[in-house]
């Protein structure tokens, strides 16, 4: 199942560990522990079963893109559906898997921070599911770039907290959710939203959003008898990329791609391309790949979609790039853009602004692949969220070609 | 070990006294004045200087001390220049004081862990404190720290069960620095009621002296809290107290709270 492959657990070759205030280690291994004893626990694996497919509606589907594949001319090209599933993103899988271990652990309440707030708003839904008091830290500039999940949030009964903080973006809310979880560690579960943070949130992540590859599995073997030549998805912290490319890591002739936030170009600083330009450090509790400049503080990232404004990334991604099983490249906010309108009008399918970063490196994945070889494209998220930051920029004309 | 660090503590029990260890944070509001308000708490009493360096993203600090990084990073004070032009000049105006650092393992390993070890060693550090930094995590560095004398002076916490808060002691460089509050950095009207047992607890098991932090900004918790160990870490009171009214009245906040160190 896990790729560890340092004698220490929790490590990604050098990537990974356990960087927290000693307040929070206790904590961190009583989580460990519990999760060891549930992962164990067939009642537990049932459970989650059970509440993803009830609730959340998996399996999702695996989809041919038929119009795309035939404009890019190359591969066939298939559509994982995390945008079908409840809440409108991969987010989901972890939360129910996160929200039951922590009811198992007898915790009384869950904290939780969001960048585009798909996952506070995930948080939030496995909250009220099972009843769980729950608080969402959130940058103040993406409480305003994603008013509408704001709303999900506090309608699902969370309580929102506006972080004012440095960038006001999701390394903030981080920052100020490891605070508060520094104050109540002893009754509260922090559901971290990516497969980042501290010892064993990266590996507890990743299993819980591997459902989204090991179905891709099954439903590539029914679908075209093969497993896919190539699997592409974004990569902010990396949770929908490790979700989905996880169970192929050791199918060598399985092409795995990620995408980073382009932002306003790599050479303008404006970026969240942690694993492309990022260097060794030390953020949120795990040694990975980070922006930061030559003393060591963390630099602010950019991109226009506030999932993948980020300047970190997840310890096994950090590892999968630096051994050279995964490639990585990246979109510039304007590529996801124009990416979103192709989708939409050729596929009918409003994707995510992070999910569109992976869809503009599609089509010359597509083409590099060639005719007969399969590609699938991780739908990790649906665009709702983002058309009021879409729609204030106005439908450039040369999508609409003077239609309007 | 560096020695210094345990003489400080002892002349201060020789005087009847618990050792006062009183943070600021270099560059803030910038780098001159900074060693202003370090040379102004010696004058107050400060038995050991803790010298903050800034990190971008202090997830173990409080609202004061957030702040005060937000400034220092903006007057410039990355780790490099704090250690060549704050710490040198602090070591003049204090020559008998021990300087010990705190920031984040980042900021030191961007500088290069036995780089940072042996330019601090160099320039008069004596120990350095890093919040973020468990000891399952410090391994190598306390090696590389070993190797020059620089003393990595452990954390422990009110969560930390009793067998590794013995652990944590048992094995503990310079002195160790006992978490009084589950929580970050900042003033609290009350200290929890079990801190006395656990300070016990630990000073029984330590080869170095114990010292309390987190909270403490009042002469009467620096009294409670003396009974139990051999000092206390004072540090977001006396930010405040710089930031709001300068050195003066960072040098009158240590003269406080030495008074409650009287035994
Ligand atoms: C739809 C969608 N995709 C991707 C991401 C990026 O997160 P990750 O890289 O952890 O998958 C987010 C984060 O909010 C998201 O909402």
């Amino acid at each position: 199942m896990s790729i560890e492959t340092s004698a220490t657990v929790g490590r990604f070759g050098p990537f990974g560990g356990r960087y927290v205030p000693e307040t929070l280690v206790p904590a961190l291994l009583e989580l460990e522990e519990a999760y060891a004893a549930a992962r164990a626990d067939p009642a537990f694996g049932k459970q989650v079963t059970q509440v993803l497919k009830e609730f959340v509606g998996r399996e999702t589907p695996l989809t041919p893109a038929h119009r795309l594949t035939a404009a890019w001319g190359g591969a066939q090209v298939w559509l994982k559906r995390e945008d079908l599933a409840h809440t409108g993103a991969h987010k989901i899988n972890n939360t129910i898997g996160q929200v039951l271990l922590a009811l198992r652990m007898g915790k009384k309440r869950i904290i939780a921070e969001t960048g585009a707030g798909q996952h506070g708003v995930a948080t939030a839904t496995a909250c009220a599911l099972f009843g769980l008091p729950c608080e969402v830290y959130m940058g103040a500039l993406d409480v305003e770039r994603q008013a509408l999940n704001v709303f999900r949030m506090r309608a699902l009964g969370a309580t929102v907290r506006p972080v004012e903080l440095g960038s006001k973006t999701l390394k903030d809310a981080m920052n100020e959710a490891m605070r508060t979880w520094v104050s109540q560690v002893q009754d509260t579960h922090y559901v971290i939203g990516s497969a980042a943070g501290p010892h064993p949130y990266p590996t507890i992540v990743r299993d819980f959003q591997a459902i989204i590859g090991q179905e891709v599995r099954t439903q590539s073997q029914a679908l075209f008898g093969r497993l896919p030549d190539a699997i592409i998805a974004c990569v902010g912290g990396g949770s929908n990329a490790i979700g989905v490319l996880h169970p192929f890591i050791g199918d060598k002739q399985v092409r795995l791609v990620g995408v980073e936030a382009g932002g306003h170009g790599l050479n303008t600083q404006q970026h969240g391309a942690s694993l492309t330009l990022g260097t060794e450090g030390v953020l949120h509790g795990s040694r990975s790949l980070v922006l930061q400049d030559e003393n060591g503080q963390i630099q602010e990232a950019h991109s226009i979609s506030a999932g993948l404004d980020y300047p970190g990334v997840g310890p096994e991604l950090a590892f999968l790039v630096k051994t050279g099983r995964m490639e990585i490249r990246t979109a510039t906010d304007d590529e996801a853009l124009q990416a979103f309108y192709e989708v939409s009008r050729s596929e009918g399918i409003l994707p995510a602004l992070e999910t569109s970063h992976a869809f503009a490196r599609g089509a010359e994945l597509a083409r590099e692949l060639g005719k007969g070889k399969h590609l699938v494209i991780n739908c990790s998220g649906r665009g709702d969220k983002d058309v009021a930051t879409i729609a204030a920029r106005g439908i450039p004309a040369a999508i609409t070609g003077n239609k309007s | 070990m560096s020695g210094e660090i345990a003489a400080a503590f002892a002349k201060a029990k020789a005087r009847g006294e618990g050792a006062l260890v009183a943070y600021a944070m270099a560059g803030d509001p910038d780098l001159p004045r900074s060693v202003d308000v370090f040379a102004a708490m010696v004058e107050g009493g400060a038995d050991i200087l803790e010298i903050g360096v800034a990190f971008s993203d202090p997830i173990a600090d409080g609202p004061v001390i957030q702040e005060a990084s937000e400034r220092a990073l903006k007057a410039g004070a990355s780790l490099k220049r704090v250690l060549n032009e704050v710490v040198p000049e602090v070591r003049k105006r204090c020559p008998e004081t021990p300087l010990v650092v705190m920031t984040y393992i980042n900021v030191v390993m961007a500088l290069g862990e036995e780089k940072y070890a042996k330019l601090a060693r160099e320039k008069g550090i004596s120990g350095t404190i890093l919040p973020d930094l468990p000891p399952e995590e410090s391994v190598g560095i306390r090696a590389a720290f070993d190797a020059v004398g620089l003393d990595l002076i452990p954390l422990c916490a009110p969560t930390t069960p009793p067998a590794r808060a013995e652990a944590i002691a048992r094995d503990a460089r310079g002195f160790v620095y006992c978490v009084s509050v589950a929580g970050v950095t900042g003033m609290r009207a009350e200290l929890p009621v079990d801190l006395s047992s656990r300070l016990e607890l630990v000073k029984r098991a330590s080869p170095v002296p114990i010292t309390a932090g987190f909270g403490i900004s009042t002469a009467e918790q620096a009294r409670a809290i003396g009974a139990h160990a051999d000092g206390v870490v004072v540090g977001s009171a006396l930010v405040r107290a710089a930031h709001a009214d300068g050195p003066a009245a960072a040098r009158q906040l240590c003269a406080e709270i030495k008074r409650g160190l009287k035994r």
